[in-house]
Order: structure tokens, then sequence, then C-alpha cells
């Protein structure tokens, strides 16, 4: 239909460094999505255990917003990627659904990366974590909105405008911390020595990641200059020479990740086939 | 099949009506969004889906025999990704069609173009204020990535005073930021421009 035709959100970016044109979601397979979708829903269970337990109400009812925005972009990626993984197996007894992909699946078959399923910690832990992947989904997303895939690009540019209230709040809380008393520069200390690690994972495309046009090393240059902004603002500076943990995007996870995946696949699998 | 791009029609036709002579294409397109008025938000059960701008499209199934309505499509687009509330839309607009004969309804998600507030009606604005949730701003003033921007301007809905100061930028709902009166000291929701 004209009216939805996504030709105005397709024109190449320069600033975004997305030069090449995305291809399709059959050529990328379900891999790709799979990935983006148990990145955020990882991340939106692990910003839910917040709920009720915030400092104040005020974060603690913003933080369960941006659970909520992960959540329903994870179902997105999610119904993309059965609607795909069901088409390439050519008419499956046993077709796959959001559900089954989000609490049917092992550990060693979630794609998330290593950061999202790291422990809340403090809040100070949790504003980081928050802080490093808003800032790396936006730009992300800046790119894969131009996608020549219309779904793909339809889903991220819908999330874009969730994820600038995310990004925004997540940078003023990590320069509030970092600049705030004695206590609060320690405990962000203490976070960035908790989460750096993590980092490096973003940048270095798994073996689905090759074809998608992501530009990684632009994707890699904008966030740490982004970063390097606000922790500058933040009194706190980047760690040097650390070593970079991967695995997450090949299924290879934490010690964190088991008892996360308890917990929110439970339900289901002490009662299967159960529904709301 | 025939497409409905609005539903800025002068006609207001009764819903039950029943007349010999087969209802003119309009009358049966404006009967379907007139329908689709009587659908509220859940969340926010003042405003209409019409209201909130949320309803792109009506594809209604005409038969070749007589043109009667044997199924319609309604597309709408969510608000918010995560808004829990588009699933009970979804079920609601089912019902409300259900009611008046309409059995072949198929409600479609559509993304894109992603939704804005520019799409609510300002009738639907009226509504909210009455309601005491400030509406959205027509032009949003702080819509940058600026850090520690100056808060909106939003004037409280119940003295109207522009003394305002934002709690929270997140609410009660996605869709809502947390505002206080400074005149009047009353909390209110506001209706955040997305």
């Amino acid at each position: 239909m004209e009216e939805f035709n996504t030709s105005n959100i397709k024109e190449t970016n320069e600033e975004s460094g997305s030069s090449k044109v995305l291809p399709s979601g059959e050529d990328l397979g379900g891999a790709f999505l799979l990935h983006l979708a148990d990145t955020t829903l990882i991340l939106s269970q692990r910003n839910s255990e917040w709920c009720g337990h915030g400092p104040v109400l005020e974060q603690d009812i913003a933080l369960t917003n941006i659970s909520l925005d992960l959540l329903g972009q994870s179902r997105n990626f999610y119904q993309y990627a059965a609607a795909i993984i069901n088409l390439s197996t050519n008419q499956p007894t046993n077709p796959v659904t959001e559900d089954s992909l989000a609490y049917l699946r092992k550990e060693r078959e979630f794609k998330n990366l290593l950061l999202a399923e790291q422990p809340n910690g403090d809040w100070g832990q949790t504003i980081l974590r928050q802080y490093f992947f808003s800032q790396y989904q936006y730009l992300l997303f800046e790119q894969l909105q131009n996608s020549s895939d219309e779904q793909l690009a339809a889903i991220t540019a819908k999330a874009l405008k969730e994820i600038k209230y995310h990004l925004r709040w997540s940078s003023e809380w990590v320069i509030r911390l970092g600049d705030g008393t004695a206590e609060s520069h320690h405990r962000m200390l203490h976070a960035i020595d908790e989460l750096w690690r993590y980092t490096g994972e973003m940048f270095l495309p798994a073996d689905y990641e090759k074809e998608t046009g992501i530009n990684f090393s632009f994707l890699k240059d904008a966030w740490m200059k982004k970063v390097k902004a606000i922790f500058e603002q933040a009194t706190l500076s980047i760690p040097e020479n650390v070593f970079m943990q991967t695995g997450g995007k090949t299924g290879i996870h934490t010690e964190h990740m088991g008892y996360l995946l308890a917990e929110l696949q439970y339900v289901q699998r002490a009662y299967p086939n159960s529904e709301w | 099949m025939q497409e409905i791009n609005s539903y800025g029609n002068d006609k207001t036709p009764e819903i039950t009506g029943s007349s010999k002579v087969p209802p003119s294409e309009g009358f049966r397109e404006a009967t379907i969004w007139q329908i689709l008025e009587t659908v509220c938000d859940p969340e926010v059960p003042v405003l209409s889906i019409l209201d909130l701008g949320i309803v792109r499209n009506v594809v209604l199934q005409v038969s070749p025999f007589g043109g009667d309505v044997e199924g319609a499509e309604i597309i709408i687009t969510p608000t918010y990704t995560g808004c829990p509330a588009m699933d009970m839309i979804s079920m609601n607009i089912k019902l409300a069609l259900a009611e008046h004969g309409y059995k072949n309804v198929k409600v479609t998600s559509v993304l894109s173009p992603a939704w804005t507030t520019e799409w609510m009606s300002e009738a639907g604005k009226e509504k909210l204020k009455a309601y005491g949730i400030a509406p959205p701003n027509v032009r949003q003033q702080v819509c940058n990535n600026d850090l520690f921007a100056p808060h909106e301007a939003v004037q409280c809905p119940r003295c109207n005073s522009y003394h305002t100061n934002r709690l929270s930028e997140f609410g009660s709902t996605a869709c809502k930021s947390l505002y206080q009166c400074d005149d009047c000291k009353e909390p209110f929701d506001y209706f955040k421009c997305h």
C-alpha cells in the first residue's frame, strides 16, 4: 500500500555511516534477528528485577518503562524471526512462535550480548549497563533503519524514538552519579570495572552479522567518541588495556545466564503450553 | 477490495439503519469508522482509538453480489512498541464490529510510519485535558538529545498555569510523563510528545 511505503526513511544517511544497502530478512536468516531479540529480552528481564525496588518511585517507574519498551522491541524481533524461520523450514509441523523462541530455547541457543545478562549490582551498575547499551543501540539502529528490509527498518525506526528517551535518561544518570558524591563516584568506578570488559563484543561481528552491511568500525568509533564525552562530564575515564570477554553472540554465556533463564522460563517449563 | 484513507465524511449514517437500497460505498465506509469511534483506549478511556490516531486504514471486502460487506481489515499502528494496551485494543475492535454484525474482521498492526502524537485529534486533546491529563504540546520544544535540557513548558490541565515542573520523564504508562503544578500544587500526567 502506497500509504505505508518507507522510502522516506530509507535514504542513505551518511551521518550514520551506512552507505551499503542492507540485505532483506530472508537473506539475513533468523540468527541476526534472534540476536537482536535476545539482547532486548534479556536486558528487559534484568531491568524488570528493579520493579518495586528502585531508589525512588519515579526512577523505579522510569526503569520499568524502559524495560517495557525493550520487551516490546524483542517481541517485534521474535515475531519477525519466527516468520522467517518458519518460511525457511518449509511447512514445519511445529512452527516456532515468539513464545517458543523466548521460553523454550536453551542457554547455548541465546545470542544476546553478555552485557545484557550481567547482574543488576547497585543502581550505578544498572545505570551504566543501560547507558552502554542505549548508546550502542541508538547508533546501531540508526544504521538499521536504512535497511532494505522493510520490516527490520520499520521495527528499528519505531524503536529509535523510544531509545532516545533511554539514552537521555541513562546519560544524565551516568553524569549525575560520576560527578556526584565521593560515594557515587566510587560506585561508578566499580561499575566500570565490572562492565567495561563486556563492551568489546558489541563491535565484533558474529558470522551472521557479516552480511548485514552494518558498518562496525564506524559504530565502534562513534560509540567510543560519545562515551568519552559523557565520561568527561561525569569525571570518569575510559579504562585502557582491558581484556574483552566475548561469546554471547554465539551462545557462550557468563555464569549468570542460566539463573536468569531459569526464572524467565520457569512457568512455561513447569506448565508446558500454558497461555495467558 | 477498496481502501478508505480518511473518515472526514460529512455523512452521519445510522449504524443500525436498514434499507432496501444497497448502501453506498461512502455509507459503508462511514459506518465502520463510526463504530471504531466507540472503541476506547483502555488506559485512557476518554480517548477513542480514532482520537489517538492509531487507526491507519480500513479495507472492506465487498461481495460482488449485492454489495454486502463480507469482511473488513482494520489496519492499526501501535503507539509505543511495548504498549500492553494494543492487544486489548485489537480485541475490542473485533468485539465492537461483531456487535454490529461484522464477523470476518482482521486487525493488522503496521509499524511504519511510526506513530506520532501529531496524529492525535484536536477533539482528543480537549478530552484529555478535561480528564486531567495535559495533552501533548503541538510542537515539542525539547526534542533533541541534549542532556539536562530545560523541561518542556506544559500547561496544568486544572488551573492552566504554565508554572509546572517535571517530576519524571516516565510516568504511569509509556506514553506519559509526570508533572506537578507549582501554583495549584496538583501532580498530573502529561501525554508526552512522541
